[in-house]
């Protein structure tokens, strides 16, 4: 029987192309299910998942729900907001605690980059990064470089630039080894103080300039410009970050070829990129949206096929 | 040991033929009837009904459907069949029609259950009918009857039916396989 060659989600680094390629023919089939009039099947009925979001969420969090749900699983949240953390409770603790009630898998997101792996060590259950601190996010990845296929066939040979805050960025780290193992080229866009020092370590193109990057690439994948970390002026005010960094229309038009516009959401309108190109028909946005819900849905069934009973 | 051939081309395609008519006398004209495939064999199976009919009626209108029970088995992380489910296709409503559910071989009666629960995403027949080509008689685990039968065959359990075809495997036959020991 083809399944994963992985026992838990922690990170697009553990996976093999073969693991990403059995997940994208899987998400194809749910991608149809939940187009469908009734969009549930019941394969994870006797399945108990526990999100646990030790960090704001909302899209990741609805979109992880809305899969677990559309396979039939029960359901439980955690807030980190709301809970007994703020008491003092150690991460073992709390997720031991949920355990004991009978949940078979944990979604989780988490400040701290490796708290998946240790818990995967201490606790006995399947367990998804739903992002883990500046590190990985490995199901925006997947949807992310499933979304690509869907538009231009396939990943392979692609030129794929990732433009914005890449040092704070855990959707670039995934991004990039999710792309590299699909065989695209990767190269990331954005002024020196947001790339990380040792990025050429990854094999990727580094480009200050972002007319140029557009230029060279098939795809641009726009991140958030975190505006909650601007006290540490990594450059000097969102203005001048929108004028040299900012995709607008013009931009687009300069090109002799059509480009695919991705952003991973939430959208600052007017910053990292405008309004016009955020709703124009080469974004492939709200495509992303709708295929992340496939994608989790063939991570979680993948996985849940790997309990024992 | 050699699987040994139960059904050879010529009694499969008339077995087929047989199966068509039958189709007919209940069904007219199949103004209100679909067919729905099982994957994957079941597929080839109402193909070639629908191939026959359209022989014998050249005007015939006929919806066929192709449905995958993958995420529907009642034997998911207790057993090894596969994970990644095939295509389904149903590119018309259920709703009100009567149903022909078509499959290779019936056995434990499973296959068709998901099938059933499958097939309601696509709305409320007002009949559903079960062909299948074989019926492994006695080794049903649910209280399912097929209405339509191409040929019943008794066989122990450790045996197994297989139905070629043409389209995959390049002959239509059907072969008894029995296990060394």
């Amino acid at each position: 029987m083809e399944t994963l060659s992985v026992d838990h989600l922690l990170g697009i680094k553990d996976l093999t192309k073969a693991d990403i390629d059995l997940i994208f023919a899987t998400a194809d089939e749910f991608k149809d299910v939940i187009n469908r009039p009734i969009k549930k099947v019941p394969s994870l009925r006797d399945i108990t998942i526990a999100n646990l979001f030790f960090e704001n969420s909302t899209r990741t969090k609805l979109s992880f729900e809305l899969a677990e749900k559309r396979l039939s699983a029960d359901v439980i949240n955690f807030a980190s907001g709301s809970s007994s953390v703020k008491k003092g409770e150690t991460l073992v603790d709390t997720v031991n605690n949920i355990l004991s009630m009978k949940v078979d898998m944990v979604v989780m997101r988490h400040p701290n980059p490796g708290a998946h792996q240790f818990l995967s060590r201490n606790i006995d259950a399947k367990i998804i990064n739903a992002g883990d601190g500046a590190h990985e996010h490995p199901t925006q990845a997947l949807l992310d470089a499933y979304s690509i296929r869907e538009r231009l066939g396939e990943v392979s040979g692609k030129k794929v630039v990732i433009v914005g805050d890449i040092l704070h960025s855990r959707v670039a780290l995934s991004n990039i080894y999710a792309l590299q193992k699909q065989g695209a080229e990767v190269m990331v866009c954005g002024p020196a103080t947001l790339i990380p020092k040792f990025i050429h370590s990854l094999g990727v193109h580094v480009e200050h300039n972002l007319q140029k990057a557009l230029d060279w690439c098939d795809v641009a994948n726009m991140l958030r410009i975190q505006l909650e970390r601007q006290d540490s002026k990594f450059f000097p005010s969102i203005r001048e970050y929108t004028m040299q960094y900012g995709l607008t229309l013009d931009h687009l038009n300069k090109l002799e070829k059509e480009i695919v516009v991705m952003h991973p959401g939430p959208i600052n309108r007017g910053v990292e990129i405008t309004s016009e190109v955020a709703d124009s028909h080469q974004s492939i946005i709200l495509n992303q949206v709708e295929n992340g819900v496939a994608v989790r849905m063939a991570v979680l069934y993948l996985l849940a096929s790997k309990i024992n009973r | 040991m050699q699987p040994r051939e139960i059904i050879n081309t010529t009694e499969f395609n008339l077995i087929l033929k047989r199966l068509a008519f039958q189709l007919i006398e209940n069904h007219d004209y199949f103004e209100d009837t679909v067919l729905i495939g099982l994957q994957s064999k079941g597929v080839h199976l109402a193909n070639r009904l629908k191939k026959i009919l359209s022989d014998i009626n050249p005007s015939l209108s006929l919806n066929v459907g192709y449905l995958d029970i993958t995420f529907f088995r009642d034997d998911f992380r207790r057993s090894n069949k596969p994970l990644v489910a095939n295509e389904t296709k149903i590119d018309f409503l259920i709703e009100g029609k009567k149903v022909i559910l078509i499959d290779d071989v019936l056995f434990t009666g499973r296959t068709i259950r998901a099938g059933l629960d499958a097939m309601l995403a696509f709305g409320r027949p007002s009949l559903v009918e079960l062909l299948v080509f074989v019926d492994r008689r006695y080794k049903r685990h649910l209280p399912i009857q097929p209405s339509y039968v191409g040929k019943v065959i008794d066989s122990i359990t450790s045996e197994q039916v297989s139905v070629e075809w043409k389209e995959s495997e390049g002959e239509d036959k059907v072969l008894l396989h029995t296990s060394e020991n």
